[in-house]
């Protein structure tokens, strides 16, 4: 245990519990969690997961038990003589339709997956996500049909978690929370925004070696690629905060480029998006104003 | 008579000076112990490596290396793992075997057998001498995804070590291939040949087609990085992707060569100790070459997550699921094999049932990876990690162990320790399922692979893996221990046919296997062989 001790992790375990059978959907990394989110969008992959999960597990308790018998009744220490035959047509047919017959169930289930998670049709808004060595850039293109007008930002690791992650730092990342659920690693100093219950398209680029952006709770991850154009959707059901991290290998500081997307209902979202738009209006007009002096002289 | 008579300068035994007899040596027993040693000294190697790693996530916060090392780290231990522990000593089995169990006086091409092995040493040393160098070795992960591989200074390094890596499995493969095809005695048909036999003849035409096309492919890296082509460069029109895809081309089934010979090691040492035939020979065979061809079909299954389009991902997604089938199969067989026998659980057994049921647990996984739509959330995540190491350690590589104990007798000539080596063999079964069992949950909790350093959230079961980490890689120090005993300090002498159940050519010589075996092809009796009556 880092610290903290018995007590936390009994709590931890307990909270586990709870999870496991109380069926609540994980937003967020859990200590000791055992298994997948569920996720909090419209599409996930976890029914899939665990009907495979459970198939492997019955399958497994079939082949494992038949060997454990074999090793326990067919042992010579108890007096056991081999017997001479090596070969049943009958058995080697039942063994291989069985399996295909199970394959063809998970295929037909996981090709049901894959036509609703490749279908990014009637989109409401996209977003454009590209990463960078370390930190994801953000640009909103459009929402309900209208392009938006230059709101776009980089979301790089919070300072805290960058602090602490140096090495031999000897600060305590038990101590980097937010809200009581520890953020180490896991913060950005400005989370993607986005509205629930829309039906959100991500195109995703890498800018300069390939990334992949995932956040679990949104049940998929996609390789950020240069010169190449990625898309996937989400629809995300519930407010909340989403973390997730790069997933693909990307240099020094890969393990230090996490991901938070912020679920807002639909009416504050419209309100953070007019407020960006301004501001960037107002940027933009400062900007002009300072490079006009600046020009001038030359000119 | 005659023939052995006029070139008897050539049957004295083993040359007496140590340059001679190993540096030049043409003999396949001698040059399949150097793999052997070679392999395990790398097996320390890559060892070390996955400590650094292991203590690195000990606990989160980073206490001991850069991140740019730990990228090191992780990259080098699968490259050694893979090239220099896991491949070398399926040759070294290889070599020391296959002409023991086809009735052949030795390798067909033994000139070309010394070479193939020499090349290794001096291609691991070019590759490790990157870690001393300024800018560090090789960071980009094994799979040497451009454009971040080609960020790192000592590309062409681990280029120029691939390169050579490369030539060496395809001199192994085409001298394997020419032996079991050309020197089998008079009687050993192909469908009379050892299990483990045909895993290495259908293995070796794996490596001879895909090796080129890795060496192709890192070609191409290297002419990007030096000479300004743009194959992988987006910005000149080149194609990231287009790496993955030939690497995977190379990859998928390397994957296969690394585990095809584990099967048939199995096949042998399972009915040795059951005391009873293997059940569906001939389909254990077929298996392997379905097994083999699947390989060919399956690679863009790595590539789930790059934005492949619909078809190709239910392509590949059905044809991966497919590999399911062959190998269900092995593994009922070898279940069916035990079943109705006379089972002793000596070192070579044990390690074989953990192997039938620890490989099925990363077959399971691989599985439940297979299906596209969950992988979208396993991908690059460390339920992988644990998926491949279940295959590749609990599978390959204690498949390389139970071989090693089951063809010590027939190697060194005496017995090995049942004691220690049952020791070592319940210190690291246990070691490493709580090395890698609880990555299954970290990956599915949502922990990338390939980082340093982790949310608290990761902190209880990757130290429980890093203790399972530590305690097995002490659990190796028990292996080195137990081999030197037996060759060099054992009191025990082994019979020729140092197990009760053991059949195959390879028990009729003596014990040590002397110096040159077969100068005249053995009558072969079927009821001796393994697998001599085929058709019951």
């Amino acid at each position: 245990m880092t610290s903290g001790g018995i007590g936390r992790s009994v709590s931890a375990w307990a909270a586990l519990a709870f999870a496991l059978f109380g069926g609540t959907a994980w937003a967020n990394p859990e200590p000791n969690q055992l298994n997948m989110t569920k996720g909090a969008a419209e599409w996930s992959p976890y029914a899939m997961h665990m009907v495979a999960l459970w198939v492997c597990v019955v399958i497994g308790i079939v082949v494992f038990g038949a060997m454990f018998i074999a090793m326990f009744r067919f042992r010579k220490s108890r007096g056991a003589v081999a017997e001479k035959w090596s070969h049943s047509t009958k058995l080697e047919v039942v063994w291989t339709v069985l399996p295909v017959i199970i394959l063809i169930f998970l295929a037909h289930l996981a090709t049901g997956g894959l036509t609703s998670f490749a279908d990014t049709t009637k989109s409401e808004m996209t977003i454009k996500v590209t990463g960078f060595q370390w930190k994801w850039r953000y640009d909103y293109v459009d929402y309900k049909g209208k392009s938006v007008d230059q709101v776009g930002f980089m979301s790089k690791l919070e300072e805290t978690s960058d602090r602490t992650r140096q090495l031999k730092s000897n600060l305590d990342p038990d101590k980097i929370k937010v809200d009581g659920y520890n953020t180490y690693l896991l913060d950005v100093d400005k989370p993607l925004v986005v509205p629930v219950g829309t039906k959100i398209r991500f195109v995703i680029v890498g800018g300069d070696v390939i990334h992949s952006w995932w956040v679990p709770a949104l049940g998929w991850k996609m390789d950020a690629i240069p010169g190449i154009v990625n898309s996937a959707w989400t629809n995300i059901k519930e407010p909340g905060v989403y973390r997730g991290q790069c997933a693909e290998l990307c240099g020094q500081d890969h393990g230090f480029m996490p991901i938070v997307v912020k679920a807002v209902p639909k009416a504050e979202f419209e309100q953070w998006l007019a407020t960006q738009e301004d501001e960037a209006k107002i940027q933009k007009a400062a900007q002009t104003a300072q490079t006009v002096p600046a020009q001038a002289p030359q000119g | 008579m005659a023939h052995a008579a006029t070139h008897d300068h050539d049957h004295h035994g083993a040359p007496k000076g140590f340059f001679q007899r190993w540096v030049m040596s043409t003999n396949h027993k001698d040059i399949g112990t150097l793999y052997l040693i070679f392999s395990l000294t790398m097996f320390f190697i890559g060892g070390a490596f996955a400590m650094v790693i292991r203590a690195e996530l000990f606990k989160p916060g980073m206490q001991l290396v850069q991140p740019y090392f730990f990228n090191e780290m992780t990259t080098m231990h699968a490259l050694v793992m893979i090239f220099g522990a896991i491949m070398p000593s399926f040759v070294g089995l290889a070599n020391w075997m296959i002409p023991l169990m086809v009735g052949a006086p030795d390798m067909a091409l033994p000139r070309m057998n010394n070479l193939s092995f020499w090349i290794m040493p001096f291609a691991f040393i070019l590759l490790l001498s990157t870690l001393f160098m300024p800018g560090g070795g090789p960071a980009g992960g094994w799979t040497m995804y451009p454009p971040l591989s080609l960020q790192g200074e000592s590309i062409a390094y681990t280029i120029f070590a691939v390169h050579l890596m490369g030539i060496s499995s395809i001199m192994g493969a085409i001298n394997i291939i020419a032996t079991i095809l050309n020197m089998r005695a008079p009687g050993m048909d192909l469908l009379k040949m050892p299990v483990f036999v045909w895993s290495w003849l259908i293995t070796a035409f794996l490596l001879i087609a895909v090796m080129p096309v890795l060496a192709g492919a890192v070609t191409m890296l290297l002419t990007d990085k030096y000479f300004h082509t743009n194959f992988f460069n987006a910005a000149g029109g080149g194609d990231p992707v287009l790496f993955q895809h030939i690497f995977w081309f190379f990859g998928h089934p390397e994957v296969y060569i690394m585990i095809l010979p584990a099967f048939g090691i199995i096949s042998e040492i399972i009915p040795t100790f059951a005391r009873k035939p293997i059940f569906g020979y001939r389909a254990m065979v077929f298996a392997i070459a379905s097994i083999a061809f699947l390989s060919f079909i399956v690679w863009a299954h790595h590539m789930f997550a790059v934005g492949l389009p619909m078809g190709a991902e239910i392509f590949f997604m059905y044809a991966t699921m497919l590999i399911a089938v062959p190998t269900g199969v092995k593994v009922f067989n070898w279940v069916s094999t035990m079943w109705g026998g006379s089972m002793t659980f000596e070192t070579p057994m044990l390690f074989s049932i953990a192997f039938v049921i620890l490989f099925t647990i990363g077959g399971f996984s691989g599985l439940m990876l297979a299906l596209a739509p969950a992988d979208f959330q396993y991908h690059d995540t460390y339920f992988v990690v644990a998926h491949f190491h279940y295959v590749l350690v609990t599978g390959a590589a204690f498949s390389i162990m139970a071989a090693a104990y089951y063809w010590l007798p027939k190697w060194s000539g005496n017995m090995y320790s049942e004691t220690w080596g049952k020791i070592h063999f319940w210190s690291s079964v246990i070691s490493v399922n709580v090395l890698f069992f609880p990555q299954h949950f970290l990956g599915l909790a949502g922990m990338p692979r390939r980082i340093p350093d982790y949310n608290v959230a990761f902190a209880n079961f990757n130290m429980i893996s890093s203790i399972g980490g530590f305690w097995f890689g002490a659990s190796q120090l028990i292996f080195l221990g137990v081999v030197i005993h037996c060759v060099f300090f054992s009191k025990k002498k082994a019979a020729d046919r140092s197990w009760e159940g053991a059949k195959g050519l390879e028990w009729t010589v003596p014990s040590p296997a002397p110096f040159h075996t077969f100068d005249v092809p053995p009558v072969i009796h079927d009821d001796e062989l393994a697998h001599g009556n085929t058709e019951h």
